[in-house]
């Protein structure tokens, strides 16, 4: 085998240390981390950038203001404002850059993964004669094998055999995972490595834009897009810094004008006989305009997106992220969302006096050719509670097995014994077909049974058997049972809460599906669904307005993936289904849409708590501020010094540094997000208000007056 | 009785009243602007401006019909007081000068009513009566024709959804929202000229005059020489105070025994002032067809100006302040008839809607009393506000405030199941934005420059006050004024003028637009997660 592996080292074989390792345990933030996102934050005092955030924007132009007035007139206090203005500037890029440097952790590992393997290409696929190629140098639909131990050297479908695969690289799961040719578990994903087997792959992604180079750029935020609340919130708050703007703009005209009539008035450090002083002026404007959800809005967003990033869900866009908070409606697939994977045999139910270990034997062995979940749940059953040893297919070499199909949907064994005997097992309406095609006549008691097993949600599998020479007959029936998982009727009444409508979405008939839903607790079910009925359901929904989200893993689904707000695709899903979906989930749990949708909340919920704490904010530095501007002039205005600050000087210094500390101060809640639980909007919108609202107000009359305290003391303040 | 409890009762009776009228005029309101029929004296108007009355319009047709209608009325008004002495009933007094022309155009038309003149002293009778009382309607009628345009915005959808005028009518397209001139003229028609003929009537009973005599000279007891005017004034009265818009007939405004002749007219005049206002927020509940929507508005409205009528009696009451205290009361510039409770309660009305009548002087108010009506103003027109520009100005407010409100639980934030995104934040912006960059812009340069400065009568910090209630008053379309202040200068009539004409109409603009944008939206669902938009 001429396979040279390039650069194979620990890293690049994509073998992290362990799945705990890898990630960047969400919440807490370590200074270091402050520490080490310095630089960046310098960096990004660059306006070129700058400008895009019109709120720092204005603080940094202020703050060259300062820095020129400072210059020209030294003072203690000129210089302390400066340097606390650029500070503010400093502190806000700060939280952008340490929201950007959680990201860029996980793509350094992530970019370890990316490996400079040297594919196998088969040019002549299906002939197997083998050319090395570059990783990167392969076009999409090139054909690959790889073997155990190698890396998979794109993304791609498997075409040809079964394989055990370490994703550990992008799911940060170290079990290995199956993946086979056909079906939904077929993709597959450069980067992650083959522990057994061969499996000959076809690339589906074009050079340079594998899934790992778009989970890079992703959770770096690199091609970052405002979503369109945040746009619509710049713009509010771009208002309110041309309102401030223009209010202290005409302060200076106002102040000039009353101190030159009231000219007794003693200079302060604020005001003198040319009006305001610049810094005043600046120190003013800067702590009105809304500077800390400015400085923390786009953090607020990549931390969004890093949170998601935690728990294994990659959001394609920003916009997904925000649609999720926003879905009216989430599509639930029924199975392996709602219940536990698949439905499972019970009951083995005879008829007609068969002996029950008879129809258990009959059951086992028409299922061995059925490698669908519930065939497989047949032979378990039998297993565990008829103790029939499992037998292979192999074993029985008088055997041919009829496989399920779709079409049939039945599956089965014609045993070569004297006399002849078929077994056949699958839906009640086709095995009854065949026992009459057979010369058999449906027993009476089969029809109740079956439409028992129906009513109460479960699934009725009737087996039957034909010997030469005698009319085929039914032996009995199996029972299917969906599984409902534990803890959902608790969480759809969360959702419901939130007014959240959740809708099962099953390929059974309708009376199974109803009883299910009615287990669950899910609000609407839509039965024997098929791609288009998704689809159309989808649609209906958006019609009236409502954003919808759904997951799904095959490419049937691709279409609803696609046409849904938010639409979840499982990384063991097909490619198609990846490429059609806004989001994929790295640990392929359907149940994680719930989730998703509670981040997409918390992103926005904190991003309105911190607008309100911003905006909250200015009422004490009115108290703070205007006195101490016209306190000289209008002594009257002294009553307004409520929080009693020391001096003018100190209590405009005052401000200015508890407004830049309180957007260090606020990082972390920035990064982590608001506490989110769900609940009803009103009562959420009452608690919000309290803590964030009146806790807006009161607090920086408290940090003002501690800061004050302090700053009071420093030479040139008082 | 007390003055205290004779002040409480003047203004309990008077919530009584708006209360008793919130609801049949607010449906009456509705039915009118939401009907399909029209009367014949509107079908020959129609026909007359060359109008399709069942045509609707896109936002922007209609912004530029309000604006084509309100720029006729200028020049038209501008040109009537430019040739007022050679015109019947003139009463002799000579043509108004252009600044001045211009002021008045520009004030009556915009709702603002600011008058640097003396009415008795400067217009005639036929001026009075045909060119500016018929502003005060039109410019009312613009004000609600506007804001029921906006409330429409959010109650039409796409095609496929968007609500019907009423059966039998084709549904309105999706961005369309109505007809200007039909709203104009049925408003006109059907809601402010009857209830003004009425008022009229009343107020005549109550002893305001009405007559087009020129006014008869008397000799007074002590010898000297009296002119007792006269004039239709009680006609002009009613609509002054109905249309939120302000102009008196005499300089002394509600303060004259002719337009305001005793105490339970002064009550009728407060009730006239607010009661469109008061009521609209039932037409908007009932055309978005939730009627607690209203409620919420109204709810919004009356905290704001209870607290503001509260907080003007009791400071005026305790008046604070050296000369008060001296005296026993805030009595300076109070008309004794009416005293300084139930001025207070008039000055707080006529500051909360825009109309900017009085019947006492404000600049004679205490410091902090005074402060608290330009605090009125700058709320800018919501608390009712002026008739329909408090409406549209408190549901912009109410998008802003649900906008933070909605992210502050998790939703994007969305109102009357319009979602408020960008466009729509933006032009909420810019509508709050305009007033107050003409307030600070207007007295920055009002400050700033020679012939500013030159009017202000008190020197001063309260200089600076009279220099920004007059730019607030005027962006605000108020139009009340501090006294004090000369305003009768061309650079002072240009500026207000200017700002008036600005304040009045960028912000409408605005308002259309919002509703052009969300006019364009399908309307999403109510759903548990967002019904609070009700419950203030």
């Amino acid at each position: 085998m001429a396979v040279t592996t390039v650069g194979q080292g620990p890293a690049a074989a994509g073998q992290p240390s362990g799945s705990g390792g890898r990630r960047i345990s969400g919440g807490l933030l370590d200074p270091g981390q402050l520490w080490r996102s310095t630089p960046d934050a310098l960096r990004k005092l660059n306006p070129a950038t700058l400008w895009r955030n019109p709120v720092m924007f204005i603080v940094e132009v202020g703050s060259v203001c300062t820095t020129v007035l400072s210059l020209v007139h030294p003072t203690v206090f000129a210089w302390l404002i400066t340097v606390w203005l650029w500070l503010t500037v400093v502190f806000a890029n700060l939280a952008e850059a340490v929201a950007e440097g959680r990201g860029k952790a996980q793509a350094e590992t992530l970019r370890r993964a990316k490996t400079d393997t040297v594919a196998r290409r088969l040019p002549a696929w299906p002939a197997l004669t083998e050319e090395p190629v570059p990783a990167t140098g392969l076009q999409l639909g090139d054909v690959v094998v790889v073997e155990a131990g190698q890396t998979i050297p794109g993304d791609g479908d498997v075409i040809e055999g079964i394989a055990s695969v370490d994703e550990s690289a992008i799911t940060g799961e170290s079990a290995p995972v199956i993946r086979e040719s056909g079906g939904d578990r077929s993709a597959v994903t450069g980067g992650t490595r083959v522990l057994s087997d061969r499996i000959v792959v076809r690339i589906t992604q074009k050079p340079g834009e594998s899934f790992i180079d778009r989970m890079i750029a992703l959770v770096e935020g690199a091609n970052r897009q405002k979503t369109p609340n945040e746009i619509a919130l710049n713009i509010l708050l771009a208002a309110l810094t041309i309102i401030f703007l223009l209010a202290v703009a005409t302060l200076q005209p106002l102040a000039i004008y009353s101190k030159s009539v009231q000219a007794f008035a003693p200079d302060s450090q604020a005001l003198d006989a040319t009006g305001l002083t610049g810094v005043v002026l600046v120190s003013l404007l800067v702590c009105l305009i809304p500077t800390t959800i400015g400085a923390l809005l786009s953090a607020i967003g990549i931390a969004g997106m890093d949170r998601l990033v935690q728990r294994n869900v990659l959001a394609m866009s920003g916009r997904a992220v925000e649609a999720a908070g926003d879905v009216n409606t989430l599509l639930l697939d029924k199975t392996g969302t709602i219940t536990l994977g698949n439905r499972q045999a019970s009951e083995f139910l005879p008829v007609d006096g068969v002996a029950a270990a008879a129809l258990a034997d009959a059951a086992q062995l028409s299922s061995l050719a059925d490698e669908t979940p519930e065939g497989r749940s047949v032979v378990v059953y039998a297993k565990t509670a008829y103790g029939l040893r499992e037998r292979h297919p192999g074993e029985l070499s008088h055997a041919t097995w009829v496989e399920f199909t779709a079409q049939t949907r039945m599956s089965g064994v014609d045993l070569n014994e004297v006399p002849a005997r078929r077994i056949r097992k699958g839906a009640a309406a086709a095995v009854m077909k065949w026992v009459r095609d057979h010369g058999g006549h449906p027993t009476e008691q089969v029809g109740p049974i079956v439409d028992g097993i129906s009513a109460s949600g479960g699934t009725p599998l009737v087996v039957a058997e034909h010997l030469d020479g005698a009319p085929a007959r039914a032996l009995g029936v199996i029972h299917l049972k969906d599984v409902v998982k534990q803890g959902m009727r608790e969480r759809f009444d969360e959702m419901r809460r939130m007014g959240i409508r959740t809708v099962m979405i099953t390929g059974d008939n309708p009376l199974t599906a109803r009883a299910i839903a009615a287990e669950a607790g899910v609000d609407d079910f839509l039965a024997e669904a098929k791609p288009e009925d998704k689809m159309a359901l989808i649609k209906r929904e958006q019609e009236g307005g409502k954003l919808v989200a759904m997951t799904g893993d095959g490419t049937n689904d691709a279409p609803a993936l696609a046409q849904a707000d938010v639409g979840v695709a499982m990384n063991t899903g097909t490619s198609a289904a990846k490429e059609a979906g806004n989001m994929v989930d790295l640990d392929s749990d359907p149940t994680k849409l719930i989730e998703i949708v509670e981040i997409g909340k918390q992103l926005l919920i904190t991003r309105g708590a911190l607008t309100t704490f911003s905006i909250a904010n200015d009422v004490a530095k009115y108290f703070a501020i205007i006195p101490a501007i016209f306190a000289a002039v209008y002594p009257g205005l002294g009553t307004l010094n409520i929080m009693a600050l020391h001096s003018p000087a100190s209590a405009i210094l005052s401000a200015v540094i508890f407004n830049a500390l309180v957007i260090v101060a606020l990082i972390p809640l920035a990064l982590r997000g608001v506490r989110y639980t769900p609940s009803s909007a009103a009562a959420m919108l009452r608690r919000n208000l309290l803590v964030y609202g009146l806790g807006g107000v009161i607090v920086p009359f408290l940090g003002i007056k501690l800061i004050d305290l302090v700053v009071q003391f420093i030479p040139g303040i008082s | 009785m007390s003055d205290t409890t004779a002040g409480a009762v003047f203004i309990a009776v008077l919530a009584l009243a708006l209360a008793a009228a919130y609801r049949p005029l607010g449906d009456y309101m509705y039915r009118v602007v939401n009907s399909t029929r029209h009367l014949r004296v509107e079908r020959v108007m129609y026909r007359l401006i060359g109008v399709n009355p069942d045509g609707e319009q896109s936002w922007g047709v209609y912004a530029r019909s309000v604006l084509a209608f309100s720029a006729v009325s200028v020049l038209f008004l501008y040109l009537f007081l430019r040739v007022q002495h050679w015109l019947w009933l003139s009463l002799g007094f000579p043509n108004v000068v252009p600044s001045g022309a211009w002021n008045t155009a520009v004030s009556f038309v915009t709702n603002t009513n600011w008058q640097w003149y003396s009415g008795e002293s400067t217009m005639g009778h036929l001026v009075q009566m045909a060119g500016l009382a018929v502003q005060n309607f039109a410019s009312a009628a613009v004000g609600i024709a506007v804001a029921v345009a906006l409330v429409r915005g959010f109650t039409r959808g796409s095609a496929k959804s968007g609500l019907r005028g009423s059966a039998g009518q084709p549904g309105p397209g999706a961005d369309q929202l109505g007809n200007f001139w039909v709203d104009l003229v049925r408003i006109c028609v059907r809601i402010v000229l009857p209830l003004s003929v009425l008022a009229a009537v009343v107020l005549v009973a109550g002893g305001a005059i009405q007559n087009l005599s020129a006014g008869t000279d008397v000799h007074t007891l002590a010898g000297a020489t009296q002119h007792i005017t006269g004039g239709p004034v009680a006609s002009q009265e009613a609509i002054k105070d109905l249309g939120t818009n302000g102009g008196g007939f005499y300089n002394a405004n509600s303060a004259h025994p002719f337009e305001n002749p005793t105490a339970w007219t002064n009550w009728l005049e407060i009730f006239l002032l607010l009661v469109i206002s008061f009521s609209l927020p039932r037409t908007f509940g009932r055309l978005v067809g939730s009627n607690k929507q209203g409620y919420a508005i109204v709810a919004a409205m009356v905290i704001m100006a209870a607290g503001s009528i509260i907080m003007i009696n009791v400071l005026q009451g305790t008046h604070p302040g050296t000369v008060p205290a001296a005296v026993g009361a805030a009595t300076e510039g109070t008309e004794s008839r009416f005293g300084v409770f139930n001025s207070g309660t008039f000055a707080s009305a006529t500051t909360l809607t825009s109309t900017g009548s009085v019947d006492s002087f404000h600049d004679s108010y205490t410091a902090l009393g005074g402060g608290v009506l330009l605090l009125n103003m700058m709320l800018g027109e919501v608390a009712p506000g002026g008739t329909g520009s408090g409406l549209y100005g408190i549901l912009i407010l109410a998008v802003l405030t649900v906008f933070v409100a909605g992210l502050m639980v998790g939703r994007t934030p969305e109102y009357l199941g319009k979602k408020i995104g960008a466009r729509e934040v933006k032009f909420a912006s810019l509508y709050f934005l305009t007033t107050p960059t003409l307030v600070l812009a207007g007295t920055a340069v009002g400050m700033a420059t020679g012939w500013g400065k030159a009017g202000i009568l008190n020197p001063g910090a309260h200089g600076l006050s009279e220099v920004l209630y007059a730019f607030t008053s005027a962006a605000n379309n108020n139009g009340s004024a501090f006294a004090g202040l000369t305003v009768n200068t061309t650079p002072y009539n240009i500026a207000l003028g200017l700002a008036m004409l600005l304040g009045r109409f960028l912000p409408m603009v605005f308002a259309l637009g919002l509703a052009g944008s969300v006019a364009g939206q399908n309307p999403v669902p109510e759903s548990a997660g967002r019904c609070w938009s009700a419950s203030p």
